[in-house]
């Protein structure tokens, strides 16, 4: 077996979660955003075709 | 917190991604563009608007993302840039041509859905200048790279005209033309004082082939010919004089320091003064011109 283990130490698999946390706080925080911003655009479209 | 960054087959972090973006090169883009929107005719929704605005920083965000993608052999032998994610291990290559790639095409067709397909068109076009024409093609085989480099950048204005009208006409161009000549004197003079990172990593920046004199006389001219596209609103009557005489003033300026530049012979990092001067300068006289174009052009509206 030359591989490396495939264990991370409990250091490393606590920084892997602490930046999963991270990056799917930011993630949700861009897709509510685009949700609003969508909704705004279609409003405005529809408000341009009437 | 970075005690373990080594390790890259760890999730990198979101600020990573967020500095793979270029954020600070992106409030330039994102000026100019704005700029451009209020200069065109007619007006647009303010959500349009922030829309279009939007998908040029994204795009910009994603030119940025792929350069990084590709360069990172250059930006881990330069000092100014060996500590970007990638060089410096926090990342995946793969990961950030992902993000590069998933930017783009999201900026592309949001931009083409709420605001127009010109806009998206030219927005892609940039993109893929930037991304494949500059970074992959030209950057590395010719000391021309940043001039070259410079149409990429100069695309914005032009994108926000386009996102306003539909169309895109000739103050448009200039403002491009601006941005494409001021480009070289901007980015050689920083060449200048940098050029022993450019020389170790390879890279054939002007003058690292052309060597320092040559490089100052290709700023001095490369100057004047900005002053005349800089000016030519105004002299073709497509401003007034809000935009003229400051306009005048500013560049007067420019090449007066770009003058200086030209007359010193330093060879010395140590002794140049005039460059990093006029790469300062260089940066406040975008912004100025631009912001004076877009309030002349909304005065005289």
């Amino acid at each position: 077996m030359s591989e490396q283990p495939e264990m991370l130490t409990p250091e490393q698999s606590a920084q892997v979660r602490a930046r999963q946390k991270g990056r799917a706080k930011i993630l949700g925080l861009i897709l509510g955003a685009l949700a609003i911003l969508f909704y705004a655009i279609t409003i405005v479209k529809i408000g341009a075709g009437s | 917190m970075t005690s373990v960054t080594t390790d890259i087959s760890l999730p990198a972090d979101w600020r990573d991604f967020w500095a793979l973006t270029k954020p600070r090169v992106m409030s330039l883009v994102v000026f100019t563009a704005l700029c451009g929107l209020l200069a065109a005719p007619g007006s647009i929704h303010p959500i349009l608007g922030f829309t279009a605005i939007l998908c040029i920083a994204v795009g910009a965000g994603a030119s940025a993302a792929l350069n990084q993608w590709y360069e990172a052999d250059i930006d881990a032998k330069m000092k100014r840039t060996a500590n970007r994610p990638l060089p410096a291990g926090r990342m995946d290559r793969e990961s950030a041509f992902q993000f590069g790639i998933g930017l783009s095409a999201f900026s592309v067709g949001v931009m083409g859905v709420a605001v127009n397909w010109l806009s998206a068109g030219i927005l892609a076009f940039s993109i893929f200048f930037y991304a494949v024409v500059y970074t992959i093609w030209l950057k590395r085989s010719t000391p021309q790279n940043i001039v070259i480099g410079g149409a990429a950048g100069a695309f914005p204005p032009v994108i926000g005209w386009a996102a306003v009208t539909g169309d895109v006409t000739l103050l448009p161009v200039l403002m491009f033309a601006l941005i494409f000549l001021w480009t070289p004197p901007h980015f050689w003079s920083l060449a200048l004082y940098v050029k022993p990172d450019y020389a170790a990593a390879g890279v054939p920046m002007m003058p690292v082939t052309a060597g320092q004199k040559s490089t100052r006389n290709q700023i001095f001219f490369y100057s004047w010919i900005m002053a005349a596209s800089a000016l030519a609103p105004w002299a073709l009557g497509m401003t007034g004089l809000i935009y003229g005489i400051p306009a005048m003033l500013l560049t007067l300026v420019f090449l007066a320091l770009a003058f200086s530049v030209w007359r010193n012979p330093a060879m010395e990092t140590s002794a140049m003064k005039p460059e990093k001067r006029l790469f300062g300068w260089s940066i406040l006289y975008l912004f100025l011109m631009f912001a004076l174009l877009a309030v002349d052009r909304m005065v005289l509206a």
